[in-house]
């Protein structure tokens, strides 16, 4: 039997009398990519707030032995003109520059497209908040990686950044599941991005209404009754 | 004994300036400085309790910010809306009480400040407790910029966000009961935030921003008791415009740049 890496039981979560997340059960193995869908104020974000301890619930929570994880947040609250370098940022994870820029190198800033002392110009002594969308995504997917987790948990990899930037997001997750073998949660929207790029899916609508590998279980039914018919929910052509 | 050395006098305003500064840049990244500066005012009630019983203001203001603190903590924990209005109004409220009770010859002093008048006890005191002030907030200084950016990733990182931020307040209520002796409880709000907001203007990375708020706060209590001194003003407010020219100087670099 594959080893578990997160088991999740009748997980429940009510916020001011209202039933956010409902009797949900499902299990997570190692080296499995799996997306949670739903639709908009589905529980996604909660979810994996919940599974992260981020906030009370009912239920029961389990995470495998020796479990590292790694987290990127949706978005950062960073004020425009907040003072602080990316090179500042990161070091707030891990000290040590060399496995700084390794991450870095990791997902894609640094490594044979820019130069390495480009790379430290722009990225490591810019201001945080002087990086595109899709840079900052990338230093969020570096901040996770410093540590040397083996499960990484993303809240919409691709939000803020345009839909060329999407793709290389998620190839280079991809690349890290296979590579690095890390474990990979993430909630997205996308469900061709899903159909391609995992090995779990979720579908969540306040309970879980499909669980599994994401040929099999997402289907026109399951699709209308997760989003209530609107299948014309975020389809972009996306290569691989 | 009241410090009648001006050197002495310095020393001291410089690090209670230096500590308040250095607090701040947290204050301002945070996003707290109104409630800072609502929280200052609740020092007077506490001093004028103090006054009553003949001990130290320091002291009756230190107790009565640390009640705030715990109030601001408590709200900050437990409310999912941090209510920002209802401490300014509590806050000043207890401004007006402070006014209402504090005799009338020391309510000036109270209101802005009085360094002249600080005995030797008090400015020694003041020193040792702003290094250590200074020291307290760095040795936190992790854990207080992760959750600036995103206090997830704080409580990922396994960082105790909670004690964090009581640490962080009781910090805050001890610099501004240092503070008030120096420049007064209406102006201690701005001992703590401009010197952050003028270097904030002026640095790229968060070391030159500590650095320089740090530096910019040294330099407008410097030339705030030189400037008072000789043209016989009150200390506090001459401080206070000095600290306001320094944020003209770096604004007008920022929009140069």
């Amino acid at each position: 039997m594959e080893e578990k890496i997160l088991s999740v039981k009748n997980l429940t979560i009510v916020r001011n009398d209202h039933k956010i997340l409902d009797d949900l059960s499902f299990d997570v193995a190692k080296g499995d990519t799996l997306a949670v869908i739903g639709p908009n104020g589905a529980g996604k974000t909660t979810l994996l707030k919940a599974i992260l301890g981020l906030i009370p619930y009912v239920g029961q929570v389990t995470w495998g032995k020796d479990v590292k994880i790694g987290y990127v947040p949706q978005r950062l609250y960073l004020e425009n003109d907040i003072p602080f370098t990316t090179k500042e940022f990161l070091e707030l994870k891990h000290r040590g520059i060399n496995e700084i820029k390794k991450a870095l190198k990791s997902v894609g800033l640094g490594g044979e497209e820019i130069s390495q002392k480009e790379t430290e110009k722009h990225i490591l002594e810019n201001k945080i908040s002087n990086l595109s969308g899709g840079e900052l995504q990338r230093v969020l997917i570096a901040w996770s990686l410093l540590g040397n987790p083996n499960v990484l948990l993303f809240d919409e990899p691709t939000s803020g950044i345009d839909i060329s930037g999407e793709d290389t997001v998620y190839t280079l997750l991809s690349e890290l599941n296979k590579k690095a073998g890390l474990t990979i949660i993430l909630v997205s929207h996308e469900i061709d991005v899903v159909r391609h790029f995992t090995s779990q899916v979720l579908c969540l609508n306040k309970e879980k209404v499909c669980y599994g590998p994401p040929q099999e279980v997402i289907t026109q039914k399951t699709i209308d009754k997760l989003f209530g018919g609107e299948t014309d929910y975020y389809h972009h052509n996306h290569k691989f | 004994m009241v410090i009648d050395n001006i050197f002495l006098l310095i020393i001291i305003s410089s690090l209670i300036a230096a500590a308040s500064a250095y607090v701040g840049s947290f204050m301002v990244l945070k996003r707290m400085s109104l409630v800072g500066d609502a929280l200052s005012h609740v020092a007077l009630p506490g001093m004028a309790v103090a006054i009553m019983f003949g001990i130290s203001p320091i002291i009756g203001a230190f107790i009565a910010l640390s009640i705030a603190v715990i109030i601001i903590w408590h709200l900050e924990e437990t409310s999912e809306n941090y209510p920002e209005t209802l401490v300014g109004i509590f806050f000043t409220l207890s401004l007006a009480i402070g006014i209402l009770i504090t005799k009338d010859s020391e309510l000036l002093e109270a209101l802005f400040g009085s360094i002249e008048k600080m005995t030797l006890t008090e400015g020694l005191t003041s020193a040792v407790l702003c290094v250590f002030i200074i020291l307290t907030a760095k040795r936190f200084l992790k854990p207080l910029l992760v959750s600036i950016v995103s206090k997830e990733l704080a409580i990922t990182q396994g960082f105790n966000i909670k004690r964090i931020n009581l640490i962080y307040l009781f910090l805050i209520a001890l610099v501004v009961s240092l503070g008030v002796r120096f420049v007064g409880t209406l102006l201690m709000g701005a001992l703590v935030i401009i010197p952050a907001a003028s270097a904030k203007n002026l640095s790229r990375s968060f070391n030159s921003y500590c650095l320089i708020s740090i530096v910019f706060g040294i330099l407008s209590s410097l030339s705030g008791i030189l400037i008072a001194r000789s043209f016989n003003l009150e200390i506090g407010p001459i401080v206070v415009i000095s600290s306001f020219i320094i944020y003209l100087f770096s604004y007008i670099v920022k929009l140069t740049r």
